[in-house]
């Protein structure tokens, strides 16, 4: 879909954050000198068009219990999809994106414990005969991302 | 920090997202039977404890020509690394910035950045804005372009039950 002035203006300000109050659509269309009813039209269009992928509450995954943790293995090419498949057989195996980089891939553990982590990774290396290089997170900086629509 | 049975239904009814109606809030605590003002406090404060970050439209990076992207890494002096990561995680095209440990001797860095843009020239524009920002503090970096997605199952939340 091609997004028009009033839908990137949209996009901008509901990365802000959606009051919450009774009427915030109504609220938000005010600011943006928008009627409400055409606001909540656009947003549901672009949540069908798949622009706006996801609309509501953003959870700290961490605040709600549960153990996360990016992970690497250096993987020789022609085991690549092997390795890969054996990865992402583990059901704690979130995202797995293949890098350019002697480190080629990263992958995210969630599991309900701390411990489970290192039993996971342990496992891991243990099935593919490669090391998994574990990358916990010290600290978060965030300031929140503002993509400019 | 305390979530209650309550918080983990409004959570477990949430987390796909709001439904997109004058009154969001209303039909969201109709389908849980609460109030809702009842509703609304809670919410407000787990968004006051960090539970919960914003409410808010996450758009899609690639719909809106965010094509590339890549992981860059940092080698920080550790006794800067809090103050000079808060400042590249305020930057506009990075989406997620974080200390980690380093995996020496192979792997000596600390800080990593998520960068976006609309090509890696520009990818390679803002690394370079970060190399610039960090200075002397840093002692050097590289960048991870992903060539493929492997896996994405997204990470949901599974609150446990009290």
């Amino acid at each position: 879909m091609t997004l028009d002035a009033t839908d990137r203006l949209i996009l901008n300000r509901l990365q802000e954050g959606l009051p919450i109050a009774p009427d915030p659509f109504g609220t938000v269309a005010g600011e943006l000198g928008l009627d409400t009813t055409d606001l909540i039209a656009r947003l549901a269009r672009m949540k069908a068009a798949r622009v706006i992928t996801r609309f509501g509450p953003f959870f700290d995954a961490s605040a709600m219990g549960g153990a996360f943790c990016l992970c690497a293995m250096a993987v020789p090419a022609d085991e690549f999809e092997a390795v890969m498949t054996k990865v992402n057989a583990y059901s704690q195996v979130a995202h797995n994106y293949q890098r350019d980089h002697w480190l080629n891939m990263w992958f995210v553990l969630a599991t309900e414990t701390e411990d489970e982590i290192g039993s996971v990774a342990a496992s891991l290396a243990r099935e593919t005969g490669y090391d998994v290089l574990r990358f916990p997170k010290l600290r978060e900086f965030f300031i929140g991302f503002r993509v400019a629509a | 920090m305390s979530i209650d049975a309550t918080d983990r239904r409004i959570i477990a009814a949430t987390q796909a997202g709001l439904p997109l109606v004058p009154e969001p809030y209303a039909a969201v605590a109709a389908g849980l039977s609460l109030p809702e003002a009842e509703l609304c406090e809670r919410l407000r404060s787990l968004q006051a404890r960090g539970v919960i970050r914003r409410i808010a439209a996450a758009p899609d990076h690639y719909a809106l020509g965010l094509v590339a992207n890549g992981m860059s890494v940092w080698d920080v002096d550790d006794a800067q690394v809090g103050a000079l990561g808060a400042r590249v995680g305020a930057l506009d095209c990075v989406s997620h910035c974080y200390e980690r440990p380093r995996a020496l001797p192979d792997w000596p860095y600390n800080l990593f950045a998520m960068i976006h843009g609309t090509s890696r020239h520009e990818v390679e524009q803002k690394r370079a804005q970060i190399s610039a920002l960090l200075g002397d503090a840093c002692r050097g970096g590289d960048i991870l372009y992903s060539t493929r997605i492997l896996k994405k199952t997204g990470l949901r939340l599974r609150p446990k039950e009290g």
